[in-house]
């Protein structure tokens, strides 16, 4: 790529990260694609996909996470009703107005039922962009989920290798695993760091590096992850009389970034949130060595977040992950950010309410759009949430 | 809007019923007075979803089956599921989900009274059977957190590329014997008989026949069914608890008799004002109704001589027209195909293809979708539906909109509008096709 790789200060490499945000044409990964003759990029949604194959097909794996706030919905309000969220029509306008048109192949996670019938939709809209609908499997049993998530991800190999017209070898996975066990190492280290010093790392800062995430190559995207933990260190910003919260319920439709910069400036300090998944969803190193399919699907039965969309088998840790991120960042209180009209959020919301009502742990609720553009009544609520803590925690 | 005099229609009187929907809502009695008396009878009761549910199975351990989606409706006929989701809404459930899943919960927190009045029992177990509808996994998981009682998880794989595979069948045939039975067996005490399975397995294929029989009638003019309104009556028994039993061969044998003898006699549809005038649009239905205005929304379709022919909804728990049966010779399986071919776990491509079908085999005017607030399921991806179906066919389609059982979505002059715009574009739309004089 033209652009120089991220260095200096976090000013420089935030700044180059919010260009690529604010960009809807995705030229980032537009520029890799025209590089070089042949490559070809693979979209995906939210929350998860092994872009460990798409990385071994020689592919760009490109995050899809509709159009935010600066996006005018022209034709996608057109393809919804007024009750479904925001996200798939934002995408579809993505589609409709050609700012997917470098995009050979698109894939629709197992989230929700408007993702997986947004699918369909792609297939009729598009027809001549591979599109896939990726399952993954609700049983944790080796033998059975297993299994059968090896077989699929072993069909998701074949379709790749057929797009691009050879087939994906064990060592192209193998080392892709490595490449995306380095990325997903920096991208803990720097959520770590900000749990530690969270007026280190602004919430904000974190989150457009997480985004920057889905248009770079993996390769490029953990320099930049190294460069910024390098700088975020040397620079002292100053520390604020904040209250510490988990974040939750953002991992499909994205808030506006200014939602998430209201909460810090109500005086909330973000130590952990569930943006972005798909940045950090398998929580230990995928080993490099052995079948590397068989090795993923083992990392996604035993070695993944938990999140709404997922089923819980022991009724004894529903929501236990919630309260473990609260303990472990030392959050004096949980904020529940759902989209509008998100049904695995917001189904799952009141039974996460209940752990932490449990487990004496405080939290708030409210529902947000990618393109909310009102701010002040969450500001008010987040701020009001962070004065209780400060007067009422420890009595 | 049309300006014909409209049938003449009997005087408001009480509901009209064929037989059959007599006979059926005494098999529903009968079924919830099993279950209201299970403390009593030491019978074990399995909770599940009517998508794909394994009504088969649940009997061969002797369980009985209670369908929340189904106390949900009978919650809506009965017009008490609109303070039942408003309970639910008060301690902490969104406005924005599934409105089965609050009515559901308000009515537990009432009391859990059942339609015949007593309490519904607790579940000794919760069968997730995870098929075409993401809703369910949260709705058993905050079941679960009341009840405390097993909860098993089937999940059965979408045909999000218009087929399953043999991985797809692999992995369910596993779940159900590696985990399902060996649990089931587990809570009831039962030892799982796979002979018993095929022998129920028979006998809902044998109940299958005449279901797909009935509901094609259809294609005949005038259609002595309505399949929607009608149709769903006619599943009640097959995609509820009787599945796998005499009682459903019984009552499908006694309807498909019925409709026969109506077709023979030239009849409609039977309205709840009595047999239905003369038959002036025929449509296809896409999407659930609404429960808690439901004669008042059958009413704006009969009045106008409009008769659905064949609708998505009938095929919610599973897809028999296209020639699946349950297959004794196969028995897990069969049960791992029909959850896989429900209508809701088909992509939307698949769906479109069935509707675009039943329009041009029924000999539909055009394709009407009810689009349903809480049910993302269904409705996601509909205005796109329309649009192919309308494009492939040449038919109208129109779109409206309410929701299953909450009554603050059903809009009554809306929708009357709505349909009354539908049927003059379906009258213009033959002008035009009629051959200049």
């Amino acid at each position: 790529m033209g652009t120089p790789l991220s260095s200096g200060s976090t000013a420089v490499i935030i700044d180059r990260a919010t260009r690529i945000f604010e960009d809807l044409s995705f030229s980032a990964a537009r520029e890799w694609k025209a590089a070089q003759p042949g490559r070809k990029v693979v979209g995906y949604l939210p929350i998860y996909v092994p872009r460990e194959i798409i990385h071994a097909a020689g592919m760009l794996p490109l995050g899809i996470v509709g159009g935010g706030d600066r996006l005018e919905v022209v034709h996608g309000d057109a393809y919804y009703q007024s009750y479904i969220c925001r996200i798939p029509r934002s995408t579809v306008e993505l589609g409709l107005s050609g700012r997917l048109d470098f995009v050979d192949g698109m894939l629709f996670p197992s989230i929700c039922d408007v993702i997986r019938n947004l699918s369909g939709m792609w297939k009729l809209m598009f027809p001549h962009v591979y599109s896939r609908y990726f399952d993954v499997p609700q049983n944790y049993a080796d033998e059975i989920g297993g299994n059968y998530y090896a077989n699929e991800l072993a069909e998701l190999r074949e379709d790749l290798a057929r797009l691009r017209g050879a087939p994906i070898t064990d060592e192209e996975l193998c080392h892709s695993i490595a490449v995306y066990n380095e990325n997903r190492q920096l991208v803990r280290e720097l959520y770590a760091y900000r749990a530690e010093q969270p007026w280190q790392v602004p919430a904000a800062e974190s989150h457009l590096l997480m985004r920057a995430g889905l248009v770079l190559p993996v390769e490029q995207h953990s320099e930049m992850l190294r460069d910024y933990l390098a700088a975020a260190r040397q620079q002292q910003r100053p520390r604020r009389d904040y209250c510490r919260v988990v974040v939750t319920g953002l991992f499909c439709e994205q808030p506006p970034l200014n939602l998430i910069k209201s909460l810090e400036l109500a005086g909330c300090y973000v130590v952990d949130d569930d943006l972005l998944l798909v940045t950090r969803w398998l929580t230990s190193d995928v080993p490099v060595e052995g079948d590397p399919l068989r090795n993923l699907a083992t990392a996604f039965l035993h070695h993944s977040e938990s999140t709404a969309a997922k089923f819980e088998p022991n009724p004894l840790e529903k929501g236990q992950y919630l309260v473990r991120a609260v303990r472990r960042t030392g959050a004096e209180g949980v904020i529940f950010a759902s989209p509008s009209f998100c049904d695995p959020a917001l189904l799952d919301r009141p039974m996460l309410q209940h752990v932490l009502a449990d487990a004496g742990i405080p939290y708030i609720a409210f529902k947000y759009a990618e393109n909310s553009g009102q701010m002040q009544p969450i500001r008010e609520q987040a701020g009001t949430f962070a004065d209780s803590i400060k007067l009422w925690s420890g009595q | 809007m049309n300006t014909a005099a409209p049938a003449p229609k009997a005087a408001a009187k009480d509901v009209e019923k064929d037989a059959s929907m007599q006979k059926q809502k005494a098999m529903m009695a009968a079924h919830y007075d099993r279950l209201t008396s299970a403390p009593e009878t030491g019978a074990k009761v399995c909770s599940t979803f009517v998508p794909g549910n394994l009504n088969e199975l649940i009997g061969c351990f002797d369980l009985l089956n209670n369908l929340p989606e189904v106390n949900a409706i009978q919650s809506g006929l009965r017009r008490i599921s609109g303070q039942y989701v408003m309970e639910a809404e008060k301690i902490g459930h969104s406005e924005d989900v599934c409105t089965y899943v609050k009515s559901d919960i308000g009515m537990m927190s009432k009391g859990n009274i059942a339609p015949n009045g007593k309490k519904f029992p607790n579940p000794d177990v919760l069968l997730l059977s995870y098929t075409g509808c993401f809703t369910f996994m949260k709705w058993f998981e905050l079941l679960r957190e009341q009840f405390k009682c097993e909860t098993i998880m089937l999940h059965t794989p979408y045909m999000g590329d218009g087929c399953f595979t043999p991985n797809m069948i692999e992995y369910m045939v596993k779940q159900l014997r590696d985990e399902v039975i060996p649990k089931l067996e587990r809570v009831s005490g039962v030892k799982f008989d796979i002979d018993r399975l095929r022998e129920r397995l028979k006998k809902s294929a044998q109940a299958e026949d005449d279901l797909v029989h009935v509901l094609q009638t259809a294609r005949n003019t005038p259609s002595p069914i309505d399949a929607y309104f009608g149709g769903i009556y006619y599943i009640g028994p097959i995609f509820g608890a009787f599945r796998g039993t005499d009682d459903a061969i019984e009552y499908y044998r006694f309807l498909r008799d019925e409709i026969d003898e109506r077709l023979a006699q030239g009849r409609g549809p039977v309205t709840p004002e009595g047999d239905m005038g003369q038959e002036r649009y025929r449509l296809v239905v896409e999407g659930p109704p609404n429960y808690t205005h439901f004669r008042q929304f059958w009413k704006m379709f009969y009045d106008e001589g409009a008769v659905v022919v064949a609708s998505s909804y009938t095929k919610v728990g599973g897809v028999y027209d296209f020639g699946f049966r349950h297959d004794s010779s196969r028995p897990l399986e069969t049960l791992a195909e029909y959850c896989l071919g429900v209508y809701t776990n088909r992509s939307l491509p698949m769906r479109i293809d069935m509707l675009t079908n039943y329009v041009e085999e029924y000999r539909a005017d055009g394709l009407l979708i009810n689009s349903i607030k809480s049910c993302n399921s269904f409705s996601a991806g509909q205005l796109l539906m329309m649009r192919e179906v309308e494009k492939r066919t040449g038919k109208p389609a129109a779109f409206i909109e309410s929701d299953l059982v909450d009554p603050r979505y059903f809009s009554a002059a809306n929708i009357k509008n709505r349909l009354e715009s539908y049927f003059q574009m379906v009258e213009q739309r033959r002008a035009g096709a009629r051959p200049a004089a």
